[in-house]
């Protein structure tokens, strides 16, 4: 079948590619880009592993194709930290308060997290346990994650005042 | 790669896009309309279905937006479901859609799924296709034969299937206004949040003057293979003293007459029957307190 030309925004870095169009932009950012912290578990929208941020919100990259991403901007988990490695609020949080073992899944609750602590920064732990229930965790039992939400609540609060305190402006 | 290939197009209309559908629909593997995807790509990626080609729509500003038109709000069927969630004139004409959007799938799913998208793919147990059965809801299609209209009543018409023809696209959704006095309330149960509801009821309750249930619209979810009205426990309550009327009986009356609930891993069809009439009875005394206490 015919390829089709994208040109989009991947962590602020153009990139003009021809891919198939059924390539999903999951395979796209892993494949094409060499982007490998975006994960794939189900492939078909259950487990939340693979999620980016497209145009600021946080959507599943398996249930998107590569060309319906032309011309957004996507961020993805290596877009996260500081351009010097300094951990964001959320990942320095994941990591305090152990919310991850083996860490498969953390790329999709890194995103997921960003993304609904920068529309709520000062969310209630039910608001907290409804944002995370798209996303799988087979290791931890979700208490450390809950608890990491809330920790990165309170480092994003100690931060001097930034754009965009949870790393991603809207 | 997991889906069949296919070949993209995104037109810049809706006439486009039908023109598209009606010209490549007939050929090999057919053609199929793709909005927020968040139902159609697990199927290609499971390969339940395949497409010689997908037309994307989701771009087309014709079909997105929220609009007052007369006593009916008008829905571009494009509009995506977080938008529909979060609208303030959504909450204030049509709440029962507002009190449904939690329930539909995850945020990063609400993000990129479709009111349209939602409504046409027609799932027993989607919340959205219960709200427009409940509301009696207008869709609004267009083919090359020119836009037409159908009912709620008409549309779902088996598992996934629904009135809409090969060739026509659904466009916008209008939603009928209740007015004072009138409360909605949706309750559902499943396993895990963001699950499809093992059964789920809406209930829309509008009282006068007196207290008395001057209209009622009672909506099921997941106890069919569509989703379903209480028509009769609906018309068993109108014109009574609202405070007369036992939620545990309406929530057993709504039950009555259901003959396809799914038995699945999940549950049986006598227990999804008895979770059916407790969401109902739930859902009506949350719709009558808020009738009750809207002036």
């Amino acid at each position: 079948m015919h390829e089709k030309a994208v040109r989009l925004s991947v962590n602020g870095t153009p990139i003009t590619a021809s891919v198939e169009p059924r390539m999903t932009l999951a395979d796209f950012l892993r494949d094409t880009c060499g982007l490998t912290g975006t994960h794939l578990g189900c492939e078909h929208g259950a487990c939340g592993a693979c999620t980016v941020l497209l145009d600021g919100a946080a959507v599943r990259s398996c249930l998107l194709f590569a060309v319906q991403a032309d011309g957004t901007e996507v961020t993805t988990v290596e877009g996260i930290a500081s351009p010097d490695g300094t951990l964001s609020p959320v990942q320095s949080a994941l990591r305090e308060c152990h919310g991850l073992q083996c860490g498969f899944c953390t790329p999709g609750f890194v995103m997921s997290l960003t993304a609904l602590l920068r529309d709520n920064p000062d969310p209630t732990d039910s608001e907290i346990r409804e944002g995370l229930s798209g996303n799988f965790c087979r290791c931890t039992g979700y208490q450390g994650i809950v608890a990491a939400a809330h920790r990165a609540v309170e480092l994003a609060s100690e931060m001097p005042a930034m754009p965009a305190e949870f790393g991603v402006a809207r | 790669m997991k889906p069949a290939s296919f070949d993209y197009h995104r037109p810049d209309s809706v006439e486009q896009a039908v023109g598209l559908l009606a010209e490549l629909g007939d050929s090999g593997d057919g053609a199929k309309v793709l909005a927020g995807g968040q139902s159609l790509v697990p199927m290609l990626s499971m390969r339940l279905a395949y497409f010689d080609h997908l037309i994307d729509i989701s771009r087309l500003s014709e079909l997105q937006g929220i609009d007052l038109r007369g006593d009916q709000l008008w829905i571009g069927a494009g509009t995506t479901e977080a938008t529909v969630g979060a609208d303030p004139q959504v909450r204030q004409a049509v709440p029962l859609l507002t009190l449904a959007t939690p329930y539909v799938g995850h945020f990063q799913i609400r993000n990129r799924g479709t009111l349209g998208g939602s409504i046409a793919h027609a799932d027993a147990a989607g919340e959205y296709p219960a709200v427009a059965l409940t509301l009696d809801a207008v869709m609004e299609v267009t083919s090359p034969r020119g836009p037409s209209e159908i009912a709620a009543a008409d549309f779902f018409t088996g598992l996934w299937e629904t009135a809409v023809e090969p060739d026509e696209v659904l466009t916008g959704v209008r939603f009928p206004l209740w007015g004072n006095r009138s409360g909605f309330a949706v309750r559902e149960f499943a396993r895990r949040h963001g699950d499809y509801a093992i059964a789920g009821a809406l209930v829309g309750v509008q009282l006068d003057d007196d207290d008395r249930v001057s209209r009622c619209a009672i909506g099921l979810l997941g106890l069919g293979s569509t989703p379903r009205r209480a028509s009769a426990a609906e018309e068993a309550v109108v014109g009574k003293p609202v405070g007369e009327v036992s939620p545990e009986a309406i929530g057993q009356a709504a039950m009555a007459g259901l003959d396809d609930i799914p038995e699945d891993l999940q549950g049986s069809a006598s227990y999804r029957r008895k979770v059916g009439a407790a969401m109902t009875a739930r859902a009506w005394i949350q719709a009558t307190r808020e009738a009750a206490s809207n002036a």
